[in-house]
């Protein structure tokens, strides 16, 4: 199997405060890799040294059998996009001008596109289904609809990789499956590999290939999802009482949070 | 390689060619308005050396006039880019050179420069720098933690920080006793009269490859809009152009400042009124902030020399009157 990231001990500390404690995992090809962690469990430090947004302090990181440090600016920016949290469109670019965007990576200093780069913006605009908010102003939008932007932005960049930092916190449910049906169909049908943090176990257990649980700065447990996700991993890091069942859906695990009044161990 | 000019082009093409017709018709009317009145057609034949020179009105057309409107193209242009360059790299469509209180500091820096007797360039010029850059870091000093980046604690440390600025400049004013002093209160709220065509020249030469050097970096500015970080993993080199801008924006803002004195809410108003008519794109909003800051600053020299009955007011006068309630207006509309 190729692996397309491949994080060999590394560690990151921003001063005394050590957040990244020899982490080593890989992720395949074509996978949809799903990293879970309680909060200040280092989630994000991995994500910003992954995006190239950090540079690794100790320890290797390749992108596609590549050390990271050889990669230019635009060639890693070819390789790897980001969706971070949520945006804020102060701005009014519209839809197209947005996503169009994502095509600066192969594009000289003023980034002047040509028909071909429009053409590309209008394909992720398509995949993301995003036809009727085309010529839309982005700040007239709702929460999952920018969402579904800031993916499109991110597909035109025409990458091997997305990463996504929670990309489903603040969606409602309806859109939280679409999200996620979305990085799916765009795994299987333009062969992407999707890296995403979650805070969302339950959506996790059920879209993701692998996983890997950071705690504390260290990966406590990697594999498929039930072998991750377990109620004696997840009450470890965690740190609250849980339930894990199977899924109604079959095959993947589901998470029950346990409320204190049902708890029996007292 | 597709051969098809990129749809970008035109729109640059358009929205500049339009605001160049603008700031010709604004030019040509204030060469020809003014106290003493010589009348559009007269002026026409003088310039166009249809006619004998009439040595005064030549004279006022060539060396009062021209000059001055030029001067006026020139710092409106400098001041729109520097509010526009401040919003993208702040993202916020309210920062200013002047509300931030980076042109207060090039004042004070200026202010020290004329009291010790140095002459406007590079003298003057260079003691506003400093004071700009100064100001600057004091701003992105207060600005860095992670709270104060939002909108209104920035506008309120810009605030103080003019404040500030505002005290100290009274206080240099005080402690001086000679002639310079009524220059000083005078250039407090922006002269243009000042200008010979020499020292316009030096200006433009000196703000004419900062605007280049925006407008190359106005691609990376859109990619800014979305976070210095996304920036980053979209191949920008976020430290260089950063740099690179706050420096060369400080330059011209100084640069005007030490020529001009202080003009306020330009980079607020134009930026603004351009982004509606043109979109958000910087590449199209550079130019259009040169072409269209410029022929504001134009119109609004003109009425400062025309409206008063006798002599003339200070144009930061007519830009803080149209320039303020517009800024409240957007605070307002932008804290919903």
């Amino acid at each position: 199997m190729n692996t397309s990231i491949n994080v060999k001990n590394l560690s990151h500390s921003f001063g005394e405060n050590l957040v990244l404690e020899n982490i080593s995992f890989q992720v395949p090809q074509r996978d949809f890799f799903i990293i879970i962690g309680p909060n200040g469990s280092g989630k994000t430090t991995l994500m910003k040294i992954i995006s190239g947004i950090l540079k690794p302090q100790n320890g290797r990181l390749e992108i596609l059998n590549r050390s990271i440090d050889l990669y230019h600016r635009k060639s890693l920016a070819q390789t790897i996009a980001f969706v971070p949290q949520m945006l804020s469109a102060d701005f009014p670019f519209t839809v197209f001008e947005m996503v169009l965007m994502g095509r600066s990576p192969y594009l000289g200093m003023l980034g002047l596109e040509q028909e071909n780069d429009l053409k590309i913006a209008n394909q992720a605009i398509a995949f993301t289904g995003l036809e009727n908010l085309a010529h839309r102003k982005l700040d007239q939008l709702s929460g999952g609809e920018q969402q579904r932007v800031f993916i499109a932005r991110a597909i035109c960049q025409k990458p091997d990789i997305i990463l996504l930092d929670e990309p489903t916190a603040s969606l409602d449910l309806a859109y939280q499956v679409r999200i996620m049906d979305l990085m799916e169909q765009l795994k299987k049908e333009k062969g992407i590999t999707v890296v995403m943090v979650s805070h969302d176990v339950n959506l996790a257990a059920m879209y993701a290939d692998h996983l890997i649980l950071l705690h504390k700065g260290q990966v406590v447990c990697q594999g498929l999802p039930d072998e991750v996700i377990t109620y004696q991993t997840l009450e470890a890091a965690y740190g609250c009482t849980l339930l894990v069942d199977e899924s109604p859906l079959g095959k993947s695990p589901r998470v029950t949070l346990v409320p204190r009044k049902y708890s029996i161990r007292e | 390689m597709n051969t098809k000019t990129p749809y970008l082009i035109k729109r640059i093409v358009t929205a500049s060619s339009l605001l160049i017709l603008l700031l010709g018709f604004a030019m040509v009317l204030g060469i020809s308005m003014g106290s003493t009145d010589s009348g559009i057609k007269n002026v026409f034949q003088n310039l166009l050396g249809e006619k004998e020179p009439d040595s005064m009105l030549y004279t006022i057309i060539w060396q009062i006039r021209f000059p001055r409107v030029i001067l006026s193209a020139l710092v409106g242009a400098a001041l729109s880019l520097g509010g526009l360059v401040f919003q993208a790299l702040l993202r916020n469509p309210l920062a200013e050179p002047y509300i931030l209180g980076i042109s207060g500091g090039s004042a004070i820096g200026a202010i020290v420069g004329i009291l010790i007797g140095f002459s406007r360039f590079p003298g003057v010029s260079l003691t506003a720098f400093i004071g700009s850059i100064v100001t600057l870091l004091l701003i992105l000093a207060m600005s860095s933690g992670q709270t104060i980046l939002k909108k209104d604690a920035l506008l309120l440390s810009g605030v103080m920080v003019n404040a500030f600025c505002a005290a100290v400049i009274m206080f240099l004013i005080s402690m001086t006793q000679d002639s310079r002093i009524h220059n000083i209160i005078f250039w407090l709220m922006g002269d243009l009269s000042s200008g010979d065509m020499r020292q316009v020249g030096i200006l433009a030469v000196i703000l004419l490859p900062c605007f280049l050097l925006v407008f190359w970096l106005s691609n990376p500015m859109n990619l800014l809009l979305m976070g210095k970080e996304l920036a980053q993993t979209m191949g920008v080199n976020i430290k260089l152009v950063t740099i690179t801008l706050l420096v060369a924006t400080s330059f011209m803002v100084s640069a005007t400042v030490s020529y001009c004195g202080l003009v306020g809410f330009v980079g607020l108003v134009m930026p603004h009124m351009l982004r509606l008519v043109f979109g958000p794109d910087h590449r199209v909003l550079v130019p259009a902030c040169v072409f269209g800051g410029g022929t504001y600053m134009v119109f609004c020299d003109l009425l400062a020399r025309i409206l008063p009955k006798q002599g003339e007011m200070p144009v930061g006068v007519i830009t803080a009157i149209i320039g303020a309630p517009l800024f409240i207006y957007l605070l307002k509309r932008s804290s919903k």
